[in-house]
């Protein structure tokens, strides 16, 4: 089977110098096969080269006085990696975790390699890079102290962050830093055994914990220089209409305005990159003193809305240029819905097939067929999106929360007619992510009101502006078929999907590749209402889909619904079929066996409990949920949860057991609740009080996450235990309630039967 | 725009706002105090809990000008050096995931504390839920408060 593993080639070059006042600064160059950056371009569904070249590079920096400072490339969104990057070139320089000092790098790919945080890759990508430059450092080190104590280099041994010799002879790191500097870097140095790590393994605190539970400055809400505004735009009250004209005279008489103007964002025929996506084009800026006076002038405008037609955008992709047509007509949910099981009856692409998936449901004796429907989600990062941009003639600093600089900076550079050399990006913990943060349209809009005003000013989305302007995870629907021979044998499977705007299915993954006879198909309806990436894109919908479908299909089998999968996994890996299957079925098999030991699946003593239980891969990772829900107060409440991942080695388990918990809170409320809907346009939530995010008392009390253990090289885990969590879910529910959840949110159907 | 003069943290500030400005954009901007954090402007997430008078109030929706003589703690004046039970614990169980939300996780727990030494779950399901943790840390939330609660 084609389990489609990434290798990772490199050749680096790495570059020590003398710290100014004594001590080694090492500068890591990579050229890497960016297999890596492929990945995580597949996962925002986008079509990136095979083979791009990029360059990964860390710093490491020990002063003559012991102070050892990790550079963390990466921008933080709470996966811990400001934490877990670090602690892999620790654990290669055998440094004292304790106490080293860990920054948060600037915006240099050059120097820094990739920088991207999404696509559940930090860890994967940068696994090799950052525990080479450690092993090259702490070779320097040894190599220092063996020509200083005048013994053979091999007899020099190192233990957190000490240099010893059998003769008792020690030296600090910092005190061999400005020697070791001196010496060219070593190449190709043996790097440790997984059973000799003494760092990685072993839970790590967050390195900002203290500065986060003290409310000390950290996210780019809080950046502030003197004399900066603050800034609001005004956007559409719907998809599909634009400026016409705006009357400020009123909103500029308020205390501390500055300035009222509109701008356009991108002039006509811009070439937008992938992750330029905007849904408003002309921006009517608020600028002034304080946030609660921008907020107030911002409503005293009188503002006149047209409808905004069709229009073009120009979207530079794989293969060049290509024009897009979004179509100005206003949209609604309901006919959303109509249009889409309109457009699910047509022919559609076919996507996968394998055997002669029509002569099987012709000859089957049994065929269950289902639809799945989910709609838009709103992102809503706790920290609306927000940006703080200095922008003068010749140069740009701008500052703030977003996931991927490295794209950001061409397009910046375009917008601003500055060369990339002439702006600076500094990156701000970001107060949540997922996805949203990887489309840098507010850091744009941020950089062109601060060349109007001619002043340092902070763009900031108030959370209505930020909930109604799109970026959504699209709306998606799917059918799925099964087919049964008359011994209830599984002959065939079909799963036909679409979406607005885009198609969810992964034709390649589980049960691809387990059913003799099948068929993937997709189609795609053009919208203005805008999407992007959300945690697990398309996963997120599939996994809930199909494994609320082979939970059905098990039981029309009379099947126990993890032996169903592990039978159909057994067959993946035994004798698979068609190509390019995308998953490894025995990792795939371990998470379900691992959750359904640790929860006792089918054994005496869970009988109160409605289990459900689901798997998926996505992102290099496998997850596995069984969700236990009970009835409480007359609601179904998800009382425990067991997760399995296998994310190959685990470098700080605490963090990662937070992550899995994490996900699996997050992956029951938006189950249950999550939805963003529209009419004639407009959004029809716009804050919490009518979005409703999951609460601590709808947590669930106990969730046991473990880890499948191997010594394979890390994958993401910020993602794949996010998906399974809704087919769990599903599957609980059905038992509760003793009947299936097709569509999602779950909740507006259980308020239904309440009141009915 | 008038005068105010707030004790803030245990310091007399002196602020010219309007008188509606919610004490949220008094701390944030006016006494550059951005601990407290900004998440919806409506009470519905607790991001901006703040204590007025030693209990837990959403500073987004209190006006400067209703605050009076009434002390004002926020999350840079919950403890001198970061030592509260409740800040400690929080480390204690590494809750913070992306962290934007804590500040007034741990201002909603702490006043919570103060009037409940004790608190059983649902005690501490009743005072937090209206504190949204879009990372899910809920579960180390709870684990983190009955920790400081010393349960």
């Amino acid at each position: 089977m084609n389990t489609n593993k990434k290798n990772y080639t490199r050749r680096s070059f790495l570059k020590s110098s003398l710290l100014s006042g004594g001590g080694l600064m090492l500068s890591v160059s990579w050229l890497s096969n960016a297999n890596a950056a492929t990945g995580k371009l597949e996962a925002l569904n986008l079509n990136g080269p095979e083979e791009r070249w990029v360059q990964l590079n860390g710093y490491i920096q020990i002063t003559a006085d012991n102070e050892i400072k990790l550079i963390c490339p990466n921008p933080e969104f709470g996966q811990n990696v400001m934490t877990s990057l670090p602690m892999m070139v620790a654990e290669e320089l055998d440094a004292d975790w304790k106490a080293v000092v860990v920054e948060m790098g600037p915006h240099d790919n050059t120097k820094l390699g990739p920088q991207f945080t999404g696509g559940s890759n930090s860890v994967r990508m940068y696994w090799k890079p950052l525990r080479e430059a450690g092993a090259a450092v702490r070779q320097m080190l040894c190599e220092a102290a063996a020509r200083t104590w005048n013994v053979p280099v091999a007899e020099v041994t190192t233990k957190a962050g000490v240099l010893y010799h059998a003769s008792g002879k020690s030296a600090k790191y910092g005190e061999m830093a400005s020697k070791a500097a001196t010496f060219p870097v070593p190449k190709g140095v043996k790097l440790k055994a997984p059973n000799d790590f003494t760092i990685i393994r072993k839970p790590a605190k967050n390195v900002e914990g203290k500065k986060i539970v003290t409310g000390q400055p950290l996210f780019g809400l809080d950046y502030r220089v003197e004399g900066m505004l603050i800034a609001m735009i005004q956007h559409p009250p719907a998809f599909g209409m634009k400026l016409k004209s705006f009357d400020a005279s009123q909103a500029l008489k308020m205390p501390g305005i500055k300035d009222v103007f509109s701008l356009k964002l991108y002039e006509d025929g811009f070439e937008q990159g992938g992750f330029d996506t905007r849904s408003f084009n002309d921006l009517l800026v608020v600028a002034g003193k304080s946030t609660w006076e921008v907020m107030n002038a911002r409503k005293k405008l009188k503002i006149e809305w047209v409808p905004a037609g069709d229009t073009k955008d120009i979207m530079m992709g794989r293969g060049g240029k290509r024009e897009v047509i979004v179509p100005g007509a206003p949209e609604s949910t309901d006919a959303q819905l109509r249009k889409m099981q309109e457009y699910a009856r047509k022919p559609a692409q076919q996507l996968r097939k394998d055997g002669d998936p029509e002569t099987a449901f012709k000859n089957a004796a049994q065929i269950i067929e289902r639809t799945y429907n989910a709609p838009f989600l709103a992102h809503n990062c706790m920290e609306p999106m927000n940006f703080f941009a200095h922008v003068t003639e010749d140069k740009a600093l701008v500052a703030g929360p977003l996931q991927a600089p490295g794209w950001m900076e061409p397009t910046l550079a375009k917008l601003l007619g500055l060369s990339p050399d002439r702006i600076e990006i500094q990156m701000t913990r970001m107060g949540g992510g997922f996805g949203r943060r990887a489309y840098g349209q507010y850091v744009y809009e941020a950089a062109l009101i601060s060349r109007h005003l001619k002043a340092p000013v902070k763009l900031m989305y108030t959370r209505e502006d930020d909930m109604t302007y799109g970026i959504y995870r699209p709306m998606y629907t799917a059918t799925y078929r099964a087919a049964l021979d008359k011994d209830r044998n599984l002959i065939a499977f079909h799963v036909k999907g679409g979406g607005i705007p885009e198609n969810p299915v992964h034709a390649n993954r589980f049960p691809a590749g387990a059913v003799d006879n099948y068929l993937a198909e997709g189609w795609e309806i053009p919208s203005n209402i805008t999407i992007g990436a959300f945690r697990a894109p398309r996963s997120n919908f599939n996994a809930a889909a199909e494994q609320s479908f082979l939970d059905e299909v098990a039981e029309a089998m009379g099947k126990d619904p993890i032996e169903l999968r592990l039978e159909l996994l057994k067959r993946a890996k035994e004798n698979p079929v068609g190509k390019n299957n995308e998953y490894d079925a025995d990792r795939y098999a371990g998470v379900l066996k691992l959750v359904r030991d640790k929860s006792n699946w089918g054994k005496p003593g869970n009988e109160k409990y409605n289990r459900g239980v689901a798997a998926y891969f996505c992102h290099n990772s496998y997850a596995a949920h069984v969700v236990d829900m009970v009835t409480r107060d007359g609601e179904p409440y998800v009382e425990r949860v067991f997760s399995a991942m296998d994310c190959g080695i685990v470098v700080n388990p605490d963090a990662a057991k937070n992550m899995v918990q994490g996900a699996v809170v997050d992956g029951i409320g938006n189950a249950m609740f999550g939805a963003l809907t529209h009419k004639n346009g407009a959004a029809g939530q716009s804050n919490f009080h009518n979005y409703r995010m999951i609460r601590h008392n709808e947590a669930p009390k106990l969730i046991d996450v473990s880890f499948v253990e191997n010594d394979i090289d890390p994958t993401g885990l910020g993602e794949p235990p996010f998906p399974p969590v809704f087919g769990a879910v599903a599957n609980a529910l059905y038992k509760n309630q003793g009947k299936r959840f097709y569509n999602q949110p779950f909740q507006p159907e259980l308020d239904k039967r309440v009141q009915g | 725009m008038a005068i105010f003069n707030l004790n803030v943290n245990g310091k007399n500030k002196r602020v010219d706002a309007d008188p509606s400005t919610p004490v949220l954009w008094v701390l944030r901007d006016h006494l550059n105090l951005t601990g407290t954090k900004y998440g919806c402007g409506m009470a519905q997430c607790g991001a901006c809990t703040v204590h007025l008078n030693g209990t837990a109030v959403r500073s987004c929706q209190l006006p400067v000008s209703a605050v009076g003589k009434e002390a004002i703690t926020t999350i840079e004046g919950l403890s001198a050096t970061g030592d509260h039970p409740v800040q400690k614990a929080w480390i204690d169980h590494d809750v913070a995931q992306c962290g934007y939300c804590q500040a007034g996780q741990i201002m909603s727990a702490a006043s919570l504390l103060k009037t409940n030494p004790k608190p059983t779950d649902a005690d501490i399901d009743n005072a937090m839920s209206g504190n949204i943790c879009r990372c899910g840390t809920y579960l180390r939330i709870k684990e983190a408060i009955k920790t400081a609660a010393g349960i």
